[in-house]
């Protein structure tokens, strides 16, 4: 398969970038932070009607199909104008696990509501303070024709307006099995506990005390759980990277126009080559970062063996990458780039915060080197 | 089965059939690189039979006009050749300045009856070409070259010197940059001229370099006759042309960086030569900077493969042969760099003055980011003509 978009996938990238910057400028994040708000339930609204909800959930059940690769431009465009919404965390990591491990009933009853945007379904994975999937303390003990679940569940992505979770437990008798459970929010014993992060958005703990979920809740055989939830993961890793490169791109295009504009010494400062050599070297990782993340959605749809050690690199790449351009705009943006006033500060608390989604650079540049052999 | 499909099986069955095993082997050292020309030795048979099974056929140029003896093949069908041969670790049968420099300059730029003399012999190794572009003062400011031709009615003579000639010792013709115009601007005066090394007039000295190998020459003309038909492309017109061929030689020069098909990726070799401790390499600072330099390798080589997609898909981003000159030679760098540490005091080996080494082969990647045109001047190249930069 040729490593370019086809002319459906620039299509659906241009009516993205049109759709998203007028309906979520920058300075709308700027106005609902001023307002002490998360989300924009009437931006959510809008995605539904692109059809942007049900993007990779198929046909069947009132998606478009599309694939992975057109969800990433969608990423892509919502990363440069730092738009905030569960896409990333319901409508393609969550859906893409119903839809490998659901039964035909609970396909039936979650994906719908998803591609719609009236469902919001979160995966609550994460305990740990820095992003690890593999550490699963919470328990489900079963109880006749019900489990229990005890435990805590950190960094919970859009925990406070999902109305459906989707949580990985340990079950009693085999610690080694990681289940999943569909959870709907409303359940008791749930608390969740929101706290305001760096770039606005609310992120959650939660905390499960003897959760009662009917055994018919448990999504997929146990055989088939670990291997979907790592295709998940690799789905949300290189969406994510997605997001961080259309945030970089922008941060660069804007430091860019300003290298241009800004005079001092009587000259633009752009002409200096001290900043010219570090722009274009800059300008080389971004486009480093597009081709591993359309080689990684490409093997996503391509359902390729290479597929994680793909998503790792792809994310490491852009992890890494995504710092550097935030680092360089707000040292080349000089002082007015340390201000409140102007956006660009925005795009550095986001793209620490999109970093750790998922898995940071280290711990995917950890995860290619085992898939590596080393 | 798709026309594809087919090709790709077809194409299969014959590289079955006909790429000697011995040509499936990695390239381990120059000697297993054939280069062609007048007075090649080939290294064994297999060598000589493979490069003339593959001529036959137009692929030692799959895309090149089957009018002159190329392959004439689609970007899609070459990208199945390229595959296929990979798959079974089959060598190149021809490694060629003609082919990665020369060729698609001609292609561009030279008249039909150029074509036709130039061209085929190129495709079937029997003509092996040098590049005259630097000189002892014209390095990265190439343009200001001063080997002169001066028209003497019936024919050139050349004067001056070229240095850096890329094995100007064991070639027959050269493609030679000479100024015809000394009042011009530095970039109007620059004609592009074939002859060949034989011609009477012309000396080579091979530069033995760090590495202990002499791949360079530096070359003087005194008094070289040239036929007026040997000059490609209108007087005073060549540096155009001079810089079509170098977006070329960028490209090659850039594919250095990238893992050939059959050698064992640098964290395999790692692994070889340390060990492991809980499954990961034993020595925890090498091992993040390997994965650091597997990780920029990998997207290294999705870029190039995107840029030739989009190439074939007229999608172009223009000056992307900077950003692989630039982005490959560095990789390939760092991969000796790594490669020495790997091996420690092991790696310093460096034997008979022929024998090739990893030492030596470290010592020769650091001229990766000077021929060609220097990282620094790519950066230049990305900054004002991708970027739009002010002077």
């Amino acid at each position: 398969m040729a490593l370019i978009l086809n002319e459906e996938q620039q299509m659906l990238r241009d009516s993205a970038k049109s759709f998203i910057t007028e309906s979520s400028p920058v300075s709308s994040l700027r106005e609902r932070r001023d307002r002490g708000e998360e989300w924009s339930p009437e931006l959510w609204q809008g995605m539904a009607e692109m059809g942007w909800a049900g993007m990779v959930i198929p046909e069947a059940y009132g998606g478009l199909e599309f694939g992975y690769v057109g969800a990433g431009l969608v990423m892509e465009e919502c990363g440069r104008v730092l738009a905030s919404s569960p896409l990333l965390s319901s409508s393609f990591v969550s859906a893409s696990l119903i839809a490998s491990l659901g039964s035909d009933e609970q396909k039936e009853t979650l994906l719908p509501a998803i591609a719609s945007g009236a469902s919001i379904v979160s995966l609550a994975v994460n305990e740990t303070d820095r992003f690890d999937p593999t550490v699963t303390a919470l328990t489900a003990q079963q109880d006749g024709d019900e489990f229990v679940l005890n435990g805590t569940k950190r960094h919970v992505l859009d925990g406070k307006i999902a109305n459906t979770f989707i949580v990985a437990a340990k079950t009693a008798g085999n610690a080694d099995e990681t289940r999943l459970f569909v959870v709907a929010d409303d359940a008791p014993g749930i608390t969740v506990e929101a706290s305001r992060n760096a770039d606005t958005r609310l992120v959650t703990s939660m905390q499960f005390d003897g959760v009662r979920v009917a055994a018919e809740n448990l999504l997929g055989d146990a055989g088939a759980t670990w291997p979907a939830l790592e295709r998940a993961l690799d789905i949300g890793a290189v969406l994510s990277a997605a997001e961080l490169s259309g945030l970089a791109q922008e941060a660069f295009e804007r430091t860019l126009e300003y290298l241009k504009e800004r005079k001092q010494f009587g000259v633009p400062v752009g002409s200096f080559q001290a900043l010219q050599h570090r722009a274009a070297q800059l300008f080389c990782e971004l486009e480093l970062c597009k081709s591993a993340i359309l080689k990684a959605g490409q093997a996503i749809d391509e359902d390729l063996p290479e597929r994680s050690r793909l998503a790792s690199m792809a994310k490491a790449k852009t992890a890494k990458t995504a710092k550097l351009a935030v680092n360089e705009a707000v040292q080349m943006f000089c002082g007015i780039g340390m201000t409140d006033e102007f956006d660009i500060g925005f795009f550095m608390k986001r793209a620490a915060a999109a970093c750790q989604e998922f898995g940071d650079y280290y711990y995917h540049a950890d995860r290619f080197a085992r898939l590596g052999g080393y | 089965m798709t026309n594809l499909e087919q090709f790709r099986q077809e194409t299969r069955d014959w590289l079955d059939e006909n790429c000697p095993a011995s040509m499936r082997q990695p390239v381990k050292s120059d000697k297993d690189q054939c280069w062609g020309g007048r007075n090649w030795q080939f290294t064994n048979d297999d060598q000589r039979v493979w490069l003339e099974r593959m001529a036959e056929r137009g692929w030692t140029v799959p895309q090149w006009p089957t009018e002159y003896g190329g392959g004439g093949l689609s970007q899609a069908e070459a990208k199945i050749l390229k595959q296929e041969m990979a798959r079974i670790h089959a060598r190149r049968p021809l490694d060629s300045f003609g082919i990665d420099m020369l060729g698609p300059a001609l292609l561009k730029f030279a008249s039909e009856e150029q074509k036709q003399r130039f061209i085929p012999p190129i495709i079937r190794g029997e003509i092996r070409w040098c590049q005259g572009y630097s000189e002892p003062n014209a390095g990265s400011d190439l343009a200001s070259l001063q080997a002169r031709a001066d028209d003497k009615g019936d024919h050139y003579l050349i004067n001056g010197s070229k240095v850096w000639t890329s094995y100007a010792d064991k070639s027959d013709w050269i493609f030679c940059l000479v100024r015809t115009d000394f009042e011009a601007p530095k970039h109007q005066g620059i004609s592009f001229l074939l002859f060949d090394m034989a011609s009477p007039g012309i000396t080579t000295h091979p530069i033995k370099l760090i590495s202990g190998f002499s791949p360079f020459c530096e070359t003087f003309f005194e008094n070289v006759e040239v036929p007026k038909e040997n000059l490609i492309g209108d007087i005073n017109k060549g540096w155009n042309i001079a810089k079509y061929l170098l977006t070329h030689e960028r490209e090659m020069i850039g594919g250095f960086g990238l893992l050939r098909a059959g050698v064992t990726t640098l964290g395999q070799q790692a692994v070889a030569a340390i060990g492991t401790r809980d499954e990961r390499l034993a020595d925890d600072g090498l091992r993040s900077d390997i994965t650091a330099f597997e990780i920029d390798e990998m997207a290294f080589a999705a870029t190039v493969e995107r840029v030739v997609d989009e190439a074939k898909a007229g999608q172009g981003t223009g000056a992307a042969s900077s950003l692989i000159k630039l982005y490959g030679t560095e990789l390939n760098k760092t991969r000796y760099e790594l490669l020495m540490s790997l091996g420690g005091s092991d790696a310093l080996f460096w034997g008979n003055d022929e024998d090739t080494t990893v030492s030596k082969d470290w010592l020769r990647s650091k001229g990766n980011s000077i021929e060609g045109g220097t990282s620094e001047i790519q950066l230049n190249i990305i900054a004002k003509r991708i970027l739009g930069l002010p002077s």
